[in-house]
Formats: structure tokens, sequence, C-alpha cells
């Protein structure tokens, strides 16, 4: 079985983001790391090959910078790299996007497609769904576990109401939540083998991509501006009944 | 009055382009490393910050050793790291450098392990053993299932090993060995231990696997550093060994000192680790501690420890980062081991205590990691090699007059 994880590398969440007031962008002139939400999907794919054999294949689209998140995806284990880096892709919106992953993907023996649920930087949330109606097979979002037997996908997903239970015929794109498992460390071994493996570096004319990007993007954004600051919250003074008021509080807002 | 307004003139401002790197490596000397060793350094980060150090403050009060980090450690390729081939990752001697920098950002005592294992243990096996001694431990030694420790140091025989007591002498086919082994680390966890002991032709190093005959070892109590990690008296009571224990390629100090050079490689390195680790606390403790209705970070003395810590913090630095490069050149003298080891763990000590001062009362309490980073650094102070030692090498080196003799 044969999965593709498509990935992205994003400003340190650690370190707060910036965008750019003349691009509209984010600045990524920090510290980079692979999403930390894609570390799933990367195990999640490693997990599935472990067991039924196959390959893990990354795919990234982004600077040439994102190399080093491809990297570490390599060293945690995956087979091969696919960046895809193009002047013309920057600042692409959610759609184009996953019109040059879904190309990227055409090109790859694959029976699975993960994802993260959503980017750590741009949150759109959207382009896994769009991956799958691009290439035109099931969707299933939001996977809390996942499981393979034969041509068939069982995955619980995680509901407002509940889990459910979904199953779907390979080929698949799977969004993985955080905490679908605990991601590996990449070993020093895979980090010095890491280098050895394939990298292809497709341009948007390699993978008959003529009218992405740019000026063809259909999204723009046209202002940025501050998040207004948040109102200043409740104090409840103790004066012996601020544990029932916290409670009826917080009753109130359906937290409890 | 002029040179007063200069004097409160802040620099004049870069370009807007330019981001200051952080505060513990503002120059940024990291950018010197490889797409590899980048990577090592932050997988190793990631593993202390999320397995070391939720746990290793209990573990150094109440001085037990994590055996659990044994498999996150060996599991990483962290053990070995820089030797070649027989399970080991091969990782150049930056790369080997910045995970001691990292793991000691954790704890000394954690590096410590490391470096046992891989530069004493692993690396007189993989320099002088034989084929079939190579094959028979190194792997399981790098996979963390077979622990080592190093014999060298004894009680009266410290910075001069050249006076030990322990002696091996030729009985048949093989070896009997007798004497004692003091302030060993790893000593009474390991599965083998790598022991020098004078024989007629001159030092020999033996491998002497745990339950042998006449090999038991003590535990050193009532430390007040490097808690998390095991110390330990050997003892050799008319041990026999057959002639498949001594490792063949070396006779002489040159076997035990060249394994001192490469652990000491790694300390320097290491003990940055541990001052950056105090001086971040320092930074973020001045931040928001408040004292006389304002930040300490805004008083002038709080602001020049910090600027001496990072100064120091910035020379370490480039230091280790040149002794990474000699060696990876196949450079790199044992004079400059020294000046290395000497100045960078001089320089974590000076900035612990400085750091230590700044968080006050709370700087002892093992709620903030600086007064275990501190008592940690007293021991890699004189342990490979005393300061006064190293002092002695460089003033040798400088004048050619030999202080020791």
């Amino acid at each position: 079985m044969n999965v593709v994880v498509c990935i992205k590398q994003v400003p340190d969440p650690n370190s707060p983001g910036q965008l750019d007031p003349s691009t509209h962008l984010l600045k990524r002139d920090g510290e980079l790391v692979l999403d930390p939400g894609d570390e799933f999907g990367v195990e999640a794919g490693l997990q599935l090959v472990e067991k039924h054999g196959g390959q893990v294949t990354v795919v990234s689209m982004g600077p040439e910078r994102g190399l080093d998140a491809v990297r570490k995806a390599l060293a945690m284990g995956a087979a091969k790299g696919v960046l895809i880096s193009d002047d013309s892709l920057r600042g692409s919106d959610a759609l184009t996007t996953a019109k040059v992953l879904a190309a990227a993907i055409r090109k790859q023996d694959f029976d699975v497609v993960i994802t993260a649920t959503e980017s750590t930087d741009g949150y759109t949330g959207v382009v896994p769904q769009m991956i799958a109606g691009l290439l035109d097979i099931p969707a299933v979002t939001f996977a809390k576990s996942v499981s393979v037997e034969g041509d068939k996908l069982t995955a619980q997903r995680q509901t407002e109401t509940g889990i459910e239970v979904v199953e779907a015929t390979l080929p698949v794109v799977l969004s993985v939540t955080a905490g679908v498992n605990e991601p590996r460390y990449p070993s020093l071994k895979g980090i010095m083998g890491a280098k050895q493996k394939p990298l292809d570096r497709p341009g948007p004319a390699d993978l008959n991509l003529e009218d992405v990007g740019g000026a063809s993007t259909g999204q723009r954004i046209t202002a940025i501006d501050s998040a207004p600051e948040r109102a200043a919250g409740e104090i409840i003074k103790d004066e012996g009944e601020a544990a029932k008021r916290i409670v009826d509080f917080l009753a109130d807002k359906k937290v409890i | 009055m002029a040179c007063f307004n200069s004097a409160v003139t802040t620099a004049q401002s870069p370009p807007a382009t330019l981001r200051l790197p952080a505060a513990s490596d503002l120059y940024a000397v990291d950018d010197l490393l490889s797409d590899d060793e980048r990577l090592i350094r932050d997988t190793v980060r990631a593993m202390v910050r999320e397995r070391v150090l939720p746990v290793i403050a209990d573990h150094f009060e109440a001085a037990t050793f994590p055996h659990q980090l044994v498999a996150e450690v060996a599991g990483l390729g962290l053990l070995g790291m820089h030797l070649t081939g027989y399970g080991c990752a091969g990782t150049s001697a930056v790369g080997y450098g910045i995970a001691c920098e990292e793991l000691e950002a954790g704890d000394s005592g954690l590096r410590s392990f490391v470096s046992v294992q891989g530069s004493l243990a692993m690396f007189p096996i993989h320099a002088y053993g034989s084929e079939e001694q190579k094959q028979k431990f190194l792997p399981e030694m790098a996979a963390g299932s077979m622990i080592g420790c190093f014999g060298l140091t004894e009680a009266d025989a410290g910075s001069d090993p050249g006076r030990m007591r322990t002696s091996a002498r030729r009985a048949g086919e093989g070896w009997v060995l007798n004497g004692s082994k003091m302030w060993i680390t790893n000593g009474s966890i390991a599965d083998l231990a790598v022991v020098w002991a004078a024989t007629e032709d001159g030092v020999r190093g033996f491998i002497v696997e745990r339950g042998t005959p006449g090999f038991t070892t003590s535990d050193i109590h009532r430390k007040l550093s490097l808690r998390a990690s095991v110390t330990s008296e050997l003892h050799f009571d008319s041990v026999y060994l057959p002639e498949t224990a001594a490792l063949p390629g070396v006779t002489g100090m040159r076997g035990p000192l060249s394994c001192l050079n490469e652990a000491r490689y790694g300390i320097a390195w290491g003990a940055l680790g541990a001052g950056r680790a105090c001086f971040e606390a320092a930074v973020e403790y001045s931040s928001t501690r408040r004292m006389f209705d304002r930040s300490i970070a805004r008083f002038q003395l709080t602001q020049a420890k910090l600027a001496t810590m990072a100064t120091s913090l910035v020379q370490g630095r480039l230091v280790a980062h040149r002794l990474g490069t000699l060696k990876d050149s196949g450079r790199l003298h044992p004079v400059q081991v020294s000046l290395a080891k000497r100045a960078n763990v001089r320089a974590a000590i000076d900035i612990a205590r400085e750091a230590r001062t700044i968080l006050g009362a709370n700087g002892i309490t093992l709620e903030y990691p600086v007064i275990r980073h501190m008592n940690n650094l007293e021991s890699v102070l004189t342990y490979e090699g005393t300061e006064e030692v190293h002092t002695l090498i460089l003033g040798k080196a400088i004048t050619g007059e030999d202080a020791f003799s």
C-alpha cells in the first residue's frame, strides 16, 4: 500500500507570526518548522506502510526553504519527497494549493492521501476536501483513528456530537486530527540517510499546470488589520459563592 | 553635554529586513550548522523538552537514574552517534557536539551517560577492539541494550592516572585483574566496563563483563551534583579474563587519553547547553519578576549580568563550532580540546552562578533549572581533566615547560 502525505513548512508556532503589510502574506523570516499537524500525518502514513507494506511519499508546495520540512519527513522514514517551488505560486490561495498538490499526487502511485485537518499558519481547513474533489475520490476527514483491510479504509471521525465510524473504498483522501498517534522523532540514522533518498522538484509546467497561481488565483487578500482586542473578562470576587457563580457561568455557556 | 547625549543614544536602527537572532545565540553561530546538523539539534531539543525536562528535577531530587530515558536516547541513535558502522549513526563531529549541547540543556547527568557510553566505552572498542569484540558489543551498545562504563580513575590516581595501582598480570592463556576504580559514571548499571590496568608491557584496556567472578561494584552516595546519574566504585578481586577480553589495538596511556579526548570534546559543547538553559531561565525570570514597581529586567545590574552571559555564550559557541570543524577535518589537537573544555565549562559555571543571583531565592529551588545545572557543573568542572590540569596543558603548549613534572 502506498501513501502520499501532504506536508507544509510553517513559521514556528511557538514564536508569534507576523503578516507583511505590503504583501499581506505571512512573514517567513524566522524559524520555520514542519507543521506540527503534519507530523501526525507522516506518522499515520508510516504506520500504515509498516503494517501493510509499500512506501510513504511526502508532497509539499512552498519556498525553497521548505526542503527542510521535506527532509525531516524523510528522516522520520518517508521514502521519497516531492517539493514544488515556484515564484508564480507565491501567495497561492487554497484552491491553487489544492490544484498543485493534486497534480503532483496524480504522478505518484497511491492508495491513501493523508493530510492534516488544516495548516497551522493559514488555517483554511479546505485543502484536503479540494484535493479529494480534484482527484475525484472520497474524502474522509477529521480521523481520530484509521485502519485498512483489503481495499477498505475505516476511520473513526470526531464530530461535535460524537464519533462516527466511516468506511470508504481506496483510494481516499484522509485528514487526520492532532493526537491520532504519537509522531516519532527522526532518528540520527534517518537524518544521515535522508539525503540519499529520492527528491523530485517538478515545476508547474512539469505538472501540466499552465494556468495556476499569480494572476489566476481566484482569491485575493485585499487588506489586513489587527484583530480587535479582547474585551476584559469578568473577575468574580470570592465572597463565599464564587465557585457556584463560576459553575453557573460555565453551564450558561454550555461548557459543562 | 554632547557626550551625555551620545551616551544615552541607542544603537543606530538596523535595516527593517534584519532580524536579530535569538538572545542565546546572538551571533547566529548555529547558521554554521549543516542541514543534517540542524535537524539533529531540533530533534534532540524536542526530545529533551518533551521527555527529559518533565521528569529530570524529580530524578535529581531523588538521586535516581532515569532508566526510561535510555530507550529514548538509544531510539534516536545518540549512543555512539559519531562512530561509523556497527549500528552507529556516523554523524559529523559537529553533529555530535550539537547533540551534546542539547542533551546538557536538559541535564549534565544525561549528557554524561551518553558521553560515557559513546566516547568512553564504545569509542575504545571501536578504535582498539578486535573485529569480534566490535561485532559482539557495539551494535548492542548503540541500541542501548548494553550499557558500558569506563574505568581509569582511582581513589589515589585522578589527575595523574599513570600512577594507577590496578594491574593485570598474565596467567596461562589470559589475565588476572586486581585493583579498584573510583568515580565511575554508569558503574553499577553497566553490562560491561572498559578497564585500564597496568601490565608489564604498559597500560592495557580490558572489557570486563558484568557477572565475571571477582568483579563487583558499589555506588557512591551523598553526591550533591550529577544526582540523576550513577557514580560507582569498581572492584576487581583476582578477576580472570581470557585473552579475548583485552583490547588488542593499543598499549600505553595513549589508549585511555584518546578516549578522554573524545569525551572532553563533547563536554566543551555540552556545558554550553547547561549555560544556555540557565541564561534562558534568567531572561525569562527577569522579564516577569517585579521589584520596586518595575520588572527587574529594567535594572542596569540585571542587564549587565545578562549582557555578560550572552557574550560568554557567543564566545563559547564560536569556540565549540571551530573545535568541531577542526575535528571534522582531522586536524584537531588535544591541546585545542583542553582549551575549549576549560573555557566553556568555566563560562557555563559562571553563567549558572550569575543566573542564580537573578532568580534570587527562587534560584535555589528545583522549580527552576538553575541550581540543578549549577551543582552539576561543579562535577563537570573537575571531571575529564580538572580546570587546573587543562590550564597546565595549555601552559606547557605555550611555554614548552612541563609543570607536571
